[in-house]
């Protein structure tokens, strides 16, 4: 018997309950738009924050609105962009896989460093006093924001200087807003060649102070077969476009800044 | 009436939730990384632990405890508690989507948050009529409220600070909130009432 008023006192709990929660959902009902929910459905779901919404559901809610194209997922890549676009009904256009790449080679031994830094482990606080410990204005300070704020672990500090592991990489491109240098470039995933070095100075300024800096000597411009490479503001820089991944520029480059990038672990590079 | 107010400053200081008896630890140290949010907690958890001290304490005098049920007390009022969670995560969605969105994961935690159980039991173990259970619930809440806003301020100064690295982060979180709760033993002397 008590078993029973026992069952029968839950049952009325549970169904005065559910009756008001029914109540509750209707009446504080929030409309939500199928597209977004769908759009989550195929996003990666890292919340990397990489497209500058703060989560996926936010860049699903943007795109199902119409004010974030559907290839904004940079670490979905042109898989998620179609997938995007089909919900979306429209036609996506071919994106490009990307990937993060620090535009430095300044080992601990290679640049000169101005003082020791013991401060807080973090760029931003060492960017504070005098931008940093190295003499370079452009060099990486080798302190981790990047690999702190990077979602996936895919940045670790090696030899003072900032290195992306490439299969790790999506492209969110969070390390290239984090990073205080501005150093951290976007590059398609597929290109081979980055010019390790983002020094404005003068040549015979960079050479004072790095062993592995830009000398704007031009050689790499000069040996280029498809002149994709151009020296501007005394450093190299490569169009991707034009790009045909030859390597000869990085061959040639006197002072080895130009890298040949090694894409596959059993490759040299 | 003085009974009501010695009730609930005790239930605010001297046995609060957080710094005396460790109750609702998990949002305490989940949503404290920012003042604003654990304000917001605080009011969720305020609201849920007022309303459910009220109609776990009418449950309990007035159904389960005649019937010879009280066995089932903590299964009863745990429904009871999930259902003004969910009519409260609603309620936030509906009103305060920004306040949603920031308590995040947490807002259902609350269902499982052992303070509002508790306020909920230490009720029908003292033995509280309805009005001092109401009173009770509302300002254990408030205390826990207090403790977590405190903590809050302190852990957005935490951030600046530079301890050395394998006390970064939540170790020296969990440090500071038990230097709070030493602290807040200091009530404990009191004697009032």
């Amino acid at each position: 018997m008590d078993i029973l008023i026992a069952a029968l006192i839950f049952a009325v709990l549970g169904a005065v309950i559910g009756a008001l929660l029914a109540v509750a959902s209707k009446a504080f009902e929030v409309p939500v738009d199928e597209k977004a929910e769908n759009i989550v459905s195929v996003l990666p779901g890292a919340n990397c924050g990489g497209c500058g919404y703060s989560g996926c559901a936010a860049l699903a809610e943007a795109i199902s609105k119409g004010k974030a194209p559907c290839g904004s997922c940079t670490v979905g890549g042109d898989e998620v962009a179609q997938a995007v676009a089909e919900i979306m009904g429209v036609k996506a256009e071919k994106t490009v896989r990307m990937r993060a790449q620090v535009m430095c080679s300044g080992t601990l031994e290679k640049a000169k460093h101005k003082y020791i830094y013991e401060g807080i482990d973090n760029c931003i606080a060492a960017m504070q006093l005098g931008g940093g410990s190295k003499v370079c204005p452009n060099g990486c300070l080798g302190l981790g924001a990047c690999a702190q704020k990077c979602p996936f672990g895919a940045i670790e500090v090696i030899d003072g200087v900032a290195k992306v592991d490439y299969h790790k990489c999506k492209g969110c491109g969070v390390c290239v807003a984090t990073c205080p240098k501005h150093i951290i470039k976007l590059v398609p995933f597929d290109s081979r060649v980055y010019v390790g070095c983002m020094s404005v100075d003068k040549g015979a300024v960079t050479k004072s102070y790095c062993e592995s800096g830009c000398i704007s000597c031009r050689i790499c411009e000069k040996n280029c077969p498809t002149g994709a490479i151009t020296v501007k503001d005394f450093v190299a820089s490569i169009d991707y476009d034009k790009c045909i991944n030859c390597g000869k520029c990085a061959e040639k480059c006197p002072r080895k800044v130009i890298h040949f990038a090694k894409l596959k672990d059993n490759e040299n590079g | 009436m003085s009974e009501i107010l010695v009730l609930m400053f005790s239930a605010i200081f001297i046995e609060n939730f957080i710094f005396a008896k460790f109750y609702g630890c998990c949002p305490f140290m989940g949503v404290s990384e920012k003042p604003a949010n654990a304000l917001g907690m605080g009011m969720a958890v305020t609201f849920v632990m007022t309303v459910s001290s009220a109609v776990t304490q009418l449950l309990y005098t007035k159904v389960l405890f005649p019937l010879g049920l009280d066995y089932l007390k903590i299964i009863a009022f745990i429904l009871v508690i999930a259902g003004l969670v969910q009519f409260i995560e609603m309620f936030l969605k509906k009103f305060v989507p920004s306040l949603y969105n920031a308590l995040g994961i947490f807002l259902p935690l609350i269902t499982t948050n052992c303070a509002v159980l508790g306020a909920a039991l230490v009720n029908i173990q003292e033995g509280y009529s309805f009005i001092e259970s109401v009173a009770f619930g509302f300002s254990a809440a408030l205390g826990f409220t207090m403790a977590i806003v405190i903590f809050a301020g302190v852990r957005a100064r935490l951030k600046f600070a530079d301890p050395p690295k394998p006390f970064r982060g939540m170790p020296i979180a969990l440090i500071t909130a038990g230097l709070i709760a030493m602290a807040f033993m200091g009530f404990s002397g009191m004697s009032i009432g």
